[in-house]
């Protein structure tokens, strides 16, 4: 077993893209020492060297070898710790883990921040722009417990980060994006998703993620005027 | 090997995301029937097929479809893994190398060249292909490194960084043309210039990559009727 002073991870707590690595790496038992980064505005030199590219966390750092973008991470955990495999061999289930995977970032995230970061009219707009994609996701699990089937997979813990995004955003904004009547398999995937013993014990404390957020959102209301 | 009529992709011949797959189904020597998608509609088939983004390309295998270009892409490597060399580099830090490149081309890269089709004005145009020279500096930079003195981003042979980005050399070549600029330029990024050429001159992508007089042709006329960026 490796010791933990081979495996690195920057992260930073707030981080839903660290987060799901850190889940990985859990899943796994692949021990590791964890640096947090005082985002934002105090990136270390360490950050700057590992990924000069985006400047951002996450970054695992294996044999003294850093990895960015926390996707491109995963694939990297899966293949280099075969226990607990998160994609599976079929190359179609495969291809179908990390389309959603894809999805989920590309269309889901964006959307809700663009109902984060807009008011009134605008804001009523986004959300149901939001919901759309949501819905699509929800197709995506094929009315299953998981998108892995019985048990997660790959674009489980890819996607489970949404699950709470979505409320954090809900509760900060004072709308409705996640609804259990229009949208019940996905409802119910992601709270069953972060019920889950390991994803459970990593998730930081729910009001600090609201604290944090909503100082966030204050930052960018400010930056507009 | 696959059964004739097995493997078909739904793609057009103008779109840098269609050739990855071509040119991968192409490494491997898998027979496919490729379904052209006529400009400014959709067919059924296609909306069928890819209901979540309605984009081209499409991979069909047994009828099965598989969406997203590099998605694709993986899909066919470990499809057909005893057909041709491994697409996909064989060491597991190598291959998130190459998949960090990728990302940071449909991510950053590739946006920004559509940028430029959709600047307004001189300083923004300018503004525009600074961005994507800047990114191609970084690229050049990225293929010093992983090639390691080889031809391409996979070695000896094409591999999925090299598919990653080749695929927009027509583009490439296109803007160059229209803009009155050299953005793979032998002065400022020669190892992609000369990567440029043998990528092009390469067995499996010589068929796929447009020749740019007819890329530039295609490019007037839609730029002509919609003023947008090239095809997804």
């Amino acid at each position: 077993m490796a010791d933990g002073g081979e495996v690195k991870l920057l992260g930073f707590w707030g981080s839903p893209y660290a987060l799901r690595v850190i889940w990985a790496l859990k899943l796994k038992q692949v021990p590791y020492d964890y640096l947090e980064e005082d985002l934002p505005n105090n990136k270390s030199s360490l950050l700057l060297q590992y990924n000069p590219v985006h400047k951002k966390v996450p970054v695992l750092v294996h044999h003294g070898k850093p990895i960015a973008e926390s996707l491109v991470i995963l694939e990297y955990i899966d293949e280099t710790w075969k226990q607990s495999p998160l994609l599976p061999q079929d190359p179609s289930e495969r291809a179908r883990a990390r389309f959603w995977a894809k999805f989920a970032d590309e269309k889901c995230m964006p959307a809700m921040k663009a109902v984060f970061c807009s008011e009134g009219e605008e804001q009523q707009k986004a959300v149901l722009e939001a919901r759309e994609t949501l819905k699509t996701l929800e197709s995506g699990l094929e009315g299953k417990l998981f998108f892995g089937g019985e048990t997660i997979n790959f674009a489980d813990v890819a996607t489970g980060y949404i699950g709470f995004w979505a409320r954090i955003v809900e509760e900060i904004t004072g709308t409705s994006l996640i609804d259990a009547e229009s949208m019940p398999s996905l409802d119910a995937w992601s709270k069953r998703f972060l019920e889950l013993p390991i994803i459970k014990e990593c998730m930081p404390p729910w009001d600090k993620l609201i604290e944090l957020n909503s100082g966030f959102l204050k930052m960018y209301l400010a930056s507009l005027k | 090997m696959a059964k004739v009529g097995e493997v078909k992709l739904i793609g057009a011949w103008p779109s840098p995301f269609v050739m990855r797959p071509r040119i991968a189904l192409n490494l491997k020597g898998v027979e496919y029937e490729f379904l052209e998608e006529k400009f400014g509609g959709k067919s059924d088939l296609l909306l069928r097929s890819n209901p979540v983004h309605k984009k081209i390309p499409v991979l069909l295998h047994a009828d099965r479809p598989i969406c997203e270009s590099l998605v694709i892409v993986q899909y066919i490597d470990k499809s057909w893994p005893s057909s041709g060399p491994s697409i996909l580099p064989s060491d597991p830090y190598d291959r998130a190398i190459a998949r960090f490149w990728a990302a940071y081309i449909d991510e950053k890269w590739f946006p920004s060249m559509s940028g430029i089709a959709r600047a307004q004005g001189e300083e923004a145009k300018k503004a525009a292909i600074d961005q994507v020279a800047e990114g191609l500096s970084l690229l050049e930079d990225a293929f010093g490194k992983i090639s390691k003195g080889k031809p391409f981003f996979g070695g000896d042979a094409i591999g999925f960084l090299d598919i990653a980005l080749g695929c927009f050399i027509g583009w490439l070549r296109v803007t160059e043309r229209t803009q009155g600029v050299k953005l793979l330029d032998e002065a400022k990024v020669p190892g992609l210039a000369k990567w440029a050429g043998r990528f092009c001159a390469d067995g499996a992508v010589k068929g796929v990559m447009p020749e740019t007089e007819k890329l530039a042709e295609f490019a007037k006329l839609i730029m002509g009727k919609f003023k947008a960026p090239p095809p997804q």
